[in-house]
């Protein structure tokens, strides 16, 4: 018996939200008094020993080319097959691009119950129920898994990094990869930016700004906080930033510890997409703003005269000036 | 080309969220009912287009619910679906429901099938991953562009800080998201034809329940905002820095 984690990677290496999946997966091995291993897919540049300090013991690598692509089908098959060998009755994906393309099929494949999105750990003191996120961030549901195998994708930015000691043993996977039918012809990768879904720290513009020549602020304030930067959907509408800066219902959803709006009213729409941020900041000129009522911190003003003061104050604080 | 697009009916965006029975059911009273917007705005309305690039594609919708979920598929039928299937069941389980699918999905032959990236209402998205795998059948999620030459499909889907293009042949389960097409309104004209396309009810297949609602609940209210003056900006970020340790 085992709890088996999805250690997720890009280019051969390890994401983020990968390390928040290891500390959540090895928690829950300790709940249940069982094994915390991991399995990897394709070749791997960084050193996955050095990821025993987030609690996995044992770390499944199969290295075959057939994973050097994203296929989903060909995952699903090779993680189902480690999971049976391991004996699994825990698998912990992160809710992120493929984990929400892996699990569901591999609930389908071993008829063991998803909870999609999870916030928290499970609470297995009398069934295995896992709290996560409804209705767009508006509620939450508690969904008991009613599956002897549990498969869980918790959300990025839910629970935090757990560092430790300790390494972990790799051992190669034997598994045999199934021939995959899609084939990957380009990737386009905005390199060296911060992941707008993995980010800590958001700052967000919207219509407020009046132009896209007016950005030049947004950025500053956001390279000082180490942030990604995000907009509205009207911005994104009017090609004053890219798409895939869009936040919102029909953008990203996002959780980031600290999201900065400026600029932005606040419309419902907008707010289901970053609700489940932990703080949220304000800016904007307008006090009727309804932003200001989802809001933890505001400031009534004008983002021209407020948002290079606020960056001067953060650069004070880092003690970069 | 045969296609099938999955439509859930969702709470408007702006729909109250309360729940009865202690807390164990969504309170419908007063929410107004609307096609999940990812099946309506990019599935359905990108699978029109490619019906209106070749006369001889055949759209067929799907859903799995109750007899309230008729106005939702005839409004999706009024955008331009040739024919709809409402599966008779309810079900909060994605299992469940993607089981009900996949079963009409057999019986069809689709060499696509549609889904949106998620319903806004249980944010699971897993019906698309869960119909591939039951179908056998590759799944490219978070799709933001589709093409077809013949039966190869050329997709574009998001990854972490980019995107990518992927080539399949089909068929093909793919969740759509925004970039796939522009959302349209239905016309007067689309509404009358609505009325008598075929929509058959057919009745559930025996499917296991994998997950259960054991409770809803509300997020704790805001404590309300802390306003700091525009002249102030230190002070947001000592608060920042020392009361929300968020910098």
């Amino acid at each position: 018996m085992s709890v088996l984690i999805f250690i997720d990677t890009a280019e051969g290496h390890i994401k983020k939200s990968t390390l928040e999946v290891l500390s959540y997966g090895s928690k829950i091995a300790e709940q249940t008094g069982s094994a915390a291993e991991a399995v990897v897919l394709g070749s791997v540049k960084d050193d996955l020993t050095a990821l025993g300090k987030y609690g996995v013991k044992k770390i499944h690598h199969a290295a075959s080319d057939a994973f050097s692509h994203f296929d989903a089908q060909v995952y699903t098959k090779a993680i189902a097959d480690v999971a049976i060998a391991t004996g699994a009755k825990v698998i912990v994906f992160s809710n992120n691009i493929n984990g929400k393309a892996i699990a569901p099929r591999l609930s389908a494949r071993l008829k063991a119950g998803l909870v999609a999105g999870a916030v928290a750990l499970p609470d297995i003191s009398s069934s295995f129920t896992v709290k996560k996120n409804v209705f767009s961030g508006k509620a939450f549901a508690n969904v008991t898994v009613n599956t002897d195998v549990k498969i869980i994708s918790l959300s990025p930015n839910a629970y935090q990094v757990v560092t430790g000691e300790g390494t972990a043993e790799v051992v190669a996977a034997n598994i045999t990869a199934a021939p995959g039918k899609v084939t990957v012809t380009s990737t386009t990768k905005a390199s060296g930016e911060i992941v707008l879904t993995e980010a800590e720290i958001v700052v967000s513009a919207g219509r407020g700004m009046k132009g896209p020549e007016n950005w030049g602020m947004i950025e500053d304030l956001a390279k000082t906080l180490h942030a990604a930067t995000a907009c509205s959907r009207p911005v994104a509408d009017a090609h004053w930033r890219p798409h895939n800066e869009h936040v919102g219902q029909t953008g990203f959803a996002i959780a980031p510890n600290l999201y900065i709006a400026i600029g932005i009213s606040g419309a419902i729409q907008h707010l289901a997409g970053v609700n489940r941020s932990k703080v949220i900041v304000v800016i904007n000129k307008d006090p009727e703003a309804p932003f200001f009522k989802a809001a933890d911190y505001g400031i009534v003003g004008d983002a021209f005269e407020v948002v290079p003061k606020l960056n001067e104050a953060i650069k004070k604080l880092k003690g970069t000036t | 080309m045969k296609i099938l697009v999955c439509i859930s009916k969702t709470p408007d965006t702006t729909a109250k969220i309360a729940f009865t029975d202690n807390n164990t059911k969504f309170d419908p009273n007063g929410v107004q009912w609307i096609i999940n917007p990812y099946d309506e705005w990019y599935s359905l309305v990108r699978t029109i287009e490619l019906k209106e690039a070749d006369a001889s594609t055949v759209i067929h919708l799907v859903t799995v619910g109750g007899a309230d979920t008729e106005p939702i598929i005839r409004k999706a039928l009024a955008l331009g679906g040739d024919e709809a299937v409402r599966v008779n069941a309810d079900s909060s389980d994605s299992f469940y429901i993607a089981s009900q699918i996949a079963e009409v999905a057999k019986q069809g032959a689709y060499d696509l099938i549609f889904t949106g990236k998620e319903t806004i209402d249980y944010n699971g998205s897993s019906i698309g991953g869960m119909l591939a795998e039951l179908l056998d059948m590759p799944y490219i999620s978070y799709a933001t562009k589709f093409e077809l030459t013949g039966s190869k499909a050329t997709v574009t889907r998001e990854i972490e800080g980019g995107e990518e293009v992927n080539e399949v042949e089909l068929p093909l389960v793919v969740s759509t998201q925004k970039g796939m097409a522009e959302a349209r309104i239905p016309n007067m004209r689309g509404i009358m034809a609505a009325r008598t396309k075929p929509l058959k009810v057919v009745e559930p297949v025996a499917a296991d329940t994998l997950t259960a609602v054991a409770a809803f609940g509300l997020p704790p209210a805001k404590a309300g905002v802390k306003l700091v003056d525009a002249e102030n900006a230190e002070e947001l970020v000592r608060l920042l820095h020392e009361e929300a340790k968020a910098i």
